[in-house]
């Protein structure tokens, strides 16, 4: 390879980039079929975005852990401050607003501070003497991080972004060695207090949506229309799929939101179980990419950032599957890599790219007897 | 455990280890799961979900059958279908209702009538039934309305068929009339088709009876839809199979010129074919016009019909019962004769005859009389005389024969058979027995006994033809009627008694056709409607307090071909009221021209023919001026 490849280009990561651009290619041609045939309007802007933010994130990846973990916290506060203007800007609008327009570009905060949340508990977590981790000076730092931006988000109201913001830095706190006894406890606390919630704390129509999300069938022209029409599309294309450009549930609009949140299901329907797991497959492939990264990071900082990175990522793609396929809610979470949609997407490259720059800076070990 | 343990970073980064692995763990977990019920849903369910993608993609639209015709004995339309555009609301597709009627009112020109119709119907329709805007439109409306459509849910413009009764309210009572499928009808066979907009069944008469032969067999096309409803592409259509005609034994020609001629009078008229049985005309009016219904009545022409005291929704013909008056004469001297009363010989007619301390008046001193000069004058004191004799136990089996009281298998819904009173009748029914006095006034068609004007013509048939004719409104071959008990001698004598009502001295000698070669027979009859009571006889007053004139009839005298009925409803008399209209309608069977020159003058000092008068009514019943009618109604 030496002397045929530049340096610069050989040292890419070009496993992650393969699978990220096996898995955009495989969605743009999926957005191809979905316009009817056309790169218009989706495909071309999914690859054209794709290939903007994958130089963002080879140029993110060159930057050391030493820079990231110092503007961590400012990122964070400069967050928080963002997600209050949002809201201020928000009640002038008269609604919910959840973007800043900057002229070039429109900002999501609430999108930004996935990542960065994941950054915020693991920079706090690596500050942490290792012999507090059991004590409770580790435990309010931590809520106090998750509950200002979730009650800033969920006044928006998103409460996918609060649930987000909790599944990152709950990877990061596990991961961190948190006592497992607060992860048990918080189950049985879920377990115990979601029915007591549904019974006491609900409206009723806030009941009918869990039992539609329990039974779609019983609500086939209203919430459970999402869920119907998906397994319908899944359903209908079976082992090898009706073939490319023959999708009926997506083109004749019964699946909706075929290019975004359903992009899943309008692409089992053309392909099959034999794309679904291909899909699947280069997400494995991509997990096993971004744990390899924190197994092999040597500082505490860069594991946790690179596995609650991973995780977040991996927050997306399971929200998103579980719903397609009927076993979790509908919620407005795209499909990495694969759904059309410039937010998550950034989002998505900023945590391959950060990712990018552990793997390539893992660090010196550290500790007393290195 | 009081003792707080002490964590190094080294067991830290073992615990990362551990747990990293664990939601690696996790992680594949999850992957499986969704994978294992990808492959669920895909390969165990994948029949199911092809299905329901299928069902989704493809719009099965129902082409409603054509329905069948009725055509008359020659072949002549009586009820067909016309090709129009439509527009329909199908009430569960429908998003802004008030709105939406608004436009449609707009676009299409509804009267407020229409709009209230509309609104009346889809709160009655429950969702699944459509509801007809306007049917009839011309192609400029319907365009109209098919480009605003994306702005219209639930509006539903088509190009369909309509019921067309080309006689109008002549053969309302005949053939009934069709209308869409009510919400119980559809809770019977959830067919589809019943629900398909523009899809009527028969709700009345001939219609409703013969709907299964009638309606034929849908059509289907199958077109792609997107979610929105939008047409993709037509993929199949398979033609719908039209109804089978339906050939009647009505002369429909005959029978329009009798509901006209029946003019402003409440009554009917029915001619009957003496060789075969053949209903030729079963008229009845006034009636509503099934155009109406078919089209989807309005409110006020709903209300104008039931608050019309001559009652144009029931078919006088078959469920009206009169007291039969005279009209039974003939039939009361087959009776006589058949018991052995000599018809030579004579009764002294005083003006009344006595039965113990009671007088039953006649209508005149007719002086001696025989039986065929009885028939002729009507006299009541001859028939009291010789009815007492005979009995009326032995009248009446007579008067069953000849079809009163007699139940006949025809295809109406409803028909009513009157009554033909004995002595065993009248135990059961009252617990009483027959009296003298009952046998006088029954032998006089007064009292107990009622027919309907059909059976009144059936009557006068089989008297002419001395054949025991059974209706029929189906036309078919038929095997030849058989005979009647009667002798020939008897029903010659009868018969010439007709005859002289009629061409000789008789009640009805102004009604005696107008033709070379053929002559009318008849009787007259005036019903009494309530008791005579000193001055009141019936012949004056209240239009519902009057007699009801009655005329049974047939023709040719010499060699009968025609035997009919014509009842007026409290038209005062049989000579006044009926036989004139016999003699018009039995004209027309042979002179047309005549027959039409004398309804047309009548028709001009009525106000114009049946549509006019009908239109001239509903313009008078919403308050508007109507139109003057023509001053030449042929124009």
């Amino acid at each position: 390879m030496n002397g045929i490849v530049p340096a610069p280009i050989a040292t890419l990561p070009w496993r992650v980039i393969f699978i990220l651009m096996a898995l955009v290619g495989f969605g743009a041609t999926v957005l191809y079929s979905t316009a009817g045939g056309h790169l218009e309007p989706w495909a071309g802007k999914h690859v054209a975005r794709f290939l903007v933010l994958l130089a963002m994130a080879i140029v993110m990846s060159r930057l050391r852990m030493e820079f990231w973990k110092s503007i961590t916290f400012p990122l964070y506060l400069a967050l928080i401050f963002l997600l209050i203007v949002v809201e201020f800007l928000g009640f002038v609008g008269g609604g919910s607003q959840r973007w800043i327009n900057l002229g070039i570009i429109t900002l999501q905060p609430s999108e930004l501070m996935k990542p960065v949340m994941v950054l915020a508990a693991a920079w706090f977590f690596d500050r942490l003497p290792p012999n507090r981790i059991s004590g409770i000076d580790a435990i309010w730092p931590v809520a106090a991080l998750l509950v200002i931006p979730s009650a800033l988000v969920i006044i928006q109201p998103d409460f996918d972004a609060a649930i987000a913001y909790a599944f990152g830095l709950g990877v990061v706190a596990f991961l961190a060695g948190l006592p497992l006894i607060y992860f048990i406890g918080a189950a049985a606390a879920v377990a115990i207090f979601a029915p007591l919630v549904y019974f006491f704390g609900m409206k009723p129509y806030q009941q009918d949506r869990v039992l539609i999300f329990l039974n779609p069938e019983n609500d086939p022209l209203g919430a459970g229309y999402h869920i119907t029409q998906s397994k319908i599309a899944i359903g209908s294309g079976g082992i090898f799929g009706k073939g490319f450009g023959n999708g009926t549930q997506s083109h004749l609009d019964y699946l909706p939101e075929g290019h975004t949140d359903f992009v899943f299901a309008t692409m089992a329907e053309e392909w099959g179980i034999v794309g679904g797991f291909f899909i699947l497959g280069l997400y494995v492939l991509l997990m096993r990419w971004g744990l390899g990264v924190a197994m092999q990071s040597k500082t505490r900082y860069g594991q946790l950032v690179a596995a609650g990175l991973t995780c977040t990522i991996f927050f997306y793609i399971m929200i998103n599957l579980l719903m397609v396929v009927g076993l979790a809610p509908v919620a407005g979470i795209p499909l990495p890599f694969v759904s059309h949609g410039g937010s998550s997407m950034l989002t998505m490259m900023i945590c391959v790219g950060i990712i990018m720059s552990i793997e390539r800076h893992p660090g010196a070990k550290r500790g007393q007897f290195s | 455990m009081k003792v707080e343990k002490q964590v190094t970073s080294g067991q830290l980064d073992f615990t990362f280890t551990r747990r990293a692995v664990f939601v690696g763990g996790v992680q594949a977990a999850i992957g499986a799961t969704v994978a294992a019920r990808m492959s669920y849903i895909a390969v165990a369910d994948n029949e199911k979900y092809k299905l329901l993608a299928e069902s989704n993609r493809v719009n099965l639209t129902i082409i409603p059958p054509r329905r069948g015709w009725f055509i008359d004995r020659y072949g002549k339309p009586i009820a067909t279908n016309r090709a129009d555009f439509r527009v329909d609301i199908i009430p569960d597709r429908l998003v802004r209702k008030e709105e939406t009627i608004a436009t449609l009112a707009n676009l299409l020109a509804l009267s407020s009538d229409d709009v209230d119709r509309i609104n009346r119907e889809l709160k009655q329709a429950q969702g699944f039934q459509p509801v007809q805007v306007a049917d009839g439109l011309d192609y400029e409306r319907f365009a109209a309305v098919s480009v605003r459509l994306p702005d219209l849910p639930g509006v539903s413009p088509r190009q369909g068929y309509s019921r067309f009764y080309p006689s109008g309210a002549a053969v309302g009572h005949l053939i009934g009339y069709v209308g869409t499928v009510s919400a119980e009808e559809y809770q019977k066979n959830k067919n589809p088709l019943l629900i398909t907009p523009g899809f009527k069944v028969g709700k009345d008469g001939l219609e409703k009876t013969l709907e299964d032969k009638l309606q034929g067999e849908p059509g289907a096309k199958r077109t792609e839809v997107t979610a929105r409803g939008k047409i993709v592409r037509e993929l199949t259509t398979r033609p719908d199979t039209p109804g089978k005609p339906v050939q009647l034994t009505i002369d429909i020609d005959l029978h329009n010129y009798a509901a006209r001629r029946l003019g402003l009078e409440s009554g009917s008229v029915v001619v009957f074919d003496c060789l075969t049985g053949d209903i030729l005309t079963m008229a009845s009016m006034p009636c509503y016009d099934p155009n109406s219904f078919s089209d989807g009545i309005g409110r006020i022409e709903w209300k104008m019909l039931n608050s019309d005291d001559h009652i144009p929704m029931l078919n006088k013909a078959l469920q009206g019962l009169y007291p039969p008056g005279s009209t039974l004469k003939p039939m009361a001297g087959l009776a006589m004769l058949k018991h052995g009363v000599d018809p030579e010989e004579t009764v002294t007619c005083g003006g009344g005859y006595r039965l113990g301390n009671r007088v039953f008046k006649c209508l005149g001193r007719h002086g001696p009389v025989n039986m065929p000069t009885a028939i002729m004058k009507s006299c009541n004191t001859y028939f009291y005389s010789m009815g007492r004799r005979v009995g009326y136990d032995n009248i009446a089996p007579i008067a069953r024969e000849l079809g009163l009281g007699q139940e006949f298998p025809l295809p109406f819904p409803s028909q009513r058979y009157g009554t033909v009173p004995d002595s065993e009748w009248k135990m059961r029914k009252f617990g009483q027995k027959w009296t003298e006095s009952d046998t006088l006034n029954a032998v006089i068609g007064q009292g107990y006994i009622i027919a309907s004007p059909f059976q009144l013509g059936l009557m006068a048939a089989r008297i002419a033809s001395g054949h025991n004719l059974l209706p029929e409104i189906i036309k078919k071959n038929r095997a030849a009627p058989n005979l009647l008990s009667f002798p020939q001698e008897h029903l010659d004598v009868v018969r010439k008694g007709m005859d002289l009502v009629v061409n000789g001295a008789g009640t009805a000698v102004r009604s005696r056709l107008q033709l070379e070669n053929v002559a009318m027979a008849g009787k007259t009859g005036t019903a009494q409607v309530r008791r005579i009571e000193g001055a009141q006889r019936g012949q004056s007053g209240a239009w519902k307090y009057r007699d009801h004139g009655l005329f049974v009839c047939f023709a040719p005298v010499e060699q009968p071909r025609y035997g009919a009925a014509v009842v007026i409803e409290h038209g005062l008399g049989g000579a006044r009221a009926a036989a004139p209209i016999a003699k018009d309608v039995l004209t027309f069977l042979y002179d047309r021209e005549q027959a039409m020159a004398s309804l047309e003058a009548l028709e001009a000092g009525w106000g114009g023919n049946i549509e006019q008068r009908m239109a001239a009514k509903y313009a008078a019943f919403q308050g508007q001026p109507a139109d003057p009618p023509p001053l030449d109604p042929t124009a």
